[in-house]
């Protein structure tokens, strides 16, 4: 069964329709990633999965269940980290769990027990804007880890890294997705990004927005620094900015 | 942001520097005779006055810092509750808003006698005043902070499944706080000014009606003396504001040099 499927799902803001029959599955430990040019709906979709929009038509199954329109379901990152100033990293953290009614204290004890394993110890105690950028990244995820380990929504989380920082943390981040077993789906538009860290990708074109192709990146992990540089990897590279161009 | 702040606070010297200047220059001006001496008198006696009234004062401080401090608890719920409220619904906002700004172009002046007529001499029409000057900078500071708050936080609340009244707890209210400080440090000023304009337009005690006597009897300089003890009184409350936020938001008050070390360590 997939872990997540979106079935035939349009969106229309007035006249304008912005998505059109979007269909997409994700299965448990996957990372596929949503590749597209800007306006193309990427994050309308993402609102749709998340439960903040209602599609016109076509609904959303998590593990079977439909949950179209139903928000609360599946864990969701945006462009920016979010991290609240007037929290401190471990009350940011906890957030998802405060908002669910656990109680403070348990909710605390339970963010902070996986902190080690995110990086983060010793930061509980600091206020958000004491962390560096990498390191918000890091307490953004483990926020969204927490409301749900079955499904993150990830919508460009990466793009405001330095390129070096961004490395770092798309290593980590992939082993981390392993080990907790966590299914994701991930909007970018850096192809390098997508295609060393996806199972698949899904490109998505046109206005209204469709998914015209999909891709499988049929490679071990981790893809390193060497892969990014080899003839296979520019051959993914070069279908998909076909594909791409197709679409306009 | 928070640098601005702390330069402001550190640099009090020049300012303290300005203020004796003057208290001396207009001493030596007393001094000379060039103005007579009853209708300035100097700084010294001032002092003097204030020193040889003090008991009488204090009792006259004591009412008014209530009537100023009840109405300003009363002041700063009512503008919470308004801001909260017309939050809520955008078409109170609307409709309300506007009546709010009118509210304010009425002189205090104007409807501190009718309180009077209405209320009676005692408390009740002075602390009312108060109220009415006090809601306003903290409902429109409380409104400006909600509908500022970010949208993408407000929607990955909402994607946490949070409820309305969360989102107002945990999002709404601390992301305003900045601007309810704001609101509050303007409303303590206004509030011990609004008590003593009402005492000044009817009552039987508060340094409102110690000003009227005095400036029946022609006492210039104890007339100064009250005036200088509500400028106290009114910075006192200020300060006192101020220390409070900077309990409420300690976030905001962190050191540069401490978040490099953060820095460091990380790498």
């Amino acid at each position: 069964m997939e872990r997540l499927e979106i079935s035939k799902v349009s969106v229309s803001f007035g006249t304008r329709q912005i998505l059109q029959d979007v269909s997409l599955t994700l299965k448990e430990g996957e990372l596929v990633s949503l590749l597209g040019i800007s306006g193309s709906g990427k994050t309308t979709l993402f609102n749709v999965i998340a439960g903040l929009l209602k599609p016109d038509t076509g609904t959303v199954y998590l593990d079977g269940e439909e949950i179209t329109a139903t928000p609360g379901k599946v864990s969701y990152m945006l462009q920016k980290d979010l991290l609240l100033p007037f929290r401190t990293v471990e009350d940011n953290v906890a957030l998802p769990l405060i908002l669910k009614g656990v109680p403070k204290k348990k909710a605390r004890a339970e963010a902070v027990s996986h902190f080690r394993e995110f990086g983060l110890e010793g930061t509980e105690k600091l206020w958000a804007n004491q962390l560096s950028g990498g390191m918000r990244q890091r307490a953004a995820l483990l926020r969204t880890y927490l409301f749900s380990s079955r499904v993150a929504l990830l919508d460009e989380p990466f793009s405001a890294l330095d390129a070096l920082t961004k490395r770092s943390v798309h290593q980590w981040y992939l082993q981390v997705m392993e080990r907790i077993k966590l299914s994701t789906l991930f909007i970018t538009h850096d192809m390098d990004e997508a295609i060393l860290l996806s199972d698949r990708i899904y490109v998505l074109t046109g206005q209204p927005g469709r998914i015209s192709h999909e891709i499988i990146i049929d490679e071990p992990h981790p893809r390193t620094e060497g892969f990014a540089v080899t003839e296979q990897f520019l051959n993914y590279k070069r279908k998909i900015l076909e594909y791409l161009k197709e679409g306009q | 942001m928070t640098r601005k702040l702390q330069n402001i606070t550190q640099s009090k010297g020049p300012a303290t520097l300005t203020i004796l200047l003057l208290l001396v220059g207009w001493q030596l001006v007393a001094m000379s005779g060039l103005v007579p001496g009853y209708l300035l008198p100097s700084p010294v006696q001032v002092l003097h006055a204030f020193c040889q009234d003090w008991n009488t004062l204090w009792s006259h401080l004591l009412v008014t810092l209530q009537e100023a401090l009840l109405g300003l608890v009363v002041g700063v719920s009512v503008g919470f509750v308004f801001a909260m409220v017309m939050d809520a619904w955008e078409g109170l906002y609307r409709a309300c808003y506007p009546l709010l700004i009118i509210s304010q172009t009425i002189p205090t002046v104007a409807i501190a006698p009718l309180l009077v007529l209405w209320f009676g001499y005692d408390m009740t029409p002075k602390v009312i005043l108060v109220v009415l000057v006090t809601f306003f900078p903290v409902t429109v500071g409380l409104l400006e902070g909600f509908r500022a708050t970010d949208r993408d936080a407000v929607a990955l609340f909402r994607s946490m499944g949070a409820k309305r009244w969360q989102i107002f707890c945990y999002l709404k209210v601390p992301s305003a706080l900045p601007q309810f400080f704001s609101g509050l440090r303007i409303a303590a000023a206004y509030s011990v000014v609004g008590a003593v304009i009402s005492e000044w337009l009817g009552g039987f005690s508060g340094l409102g009606v110690y000003m009227t006597r005095v400036k029946s009897a022609f006492a210039f300089e104890k007339m100064f003396a009250v005036i200088f003890l509500i400028s106290a009184l009114s910075l006192l409350l200020m300060a006192l504001v101020g220390l409070w936020e900077k309990k409420m938001m300690p976030y905001r008050y962190i050191q540069n040099d401490e978040k490099k070390e953060i820095e460091k360590h990380e790498s």
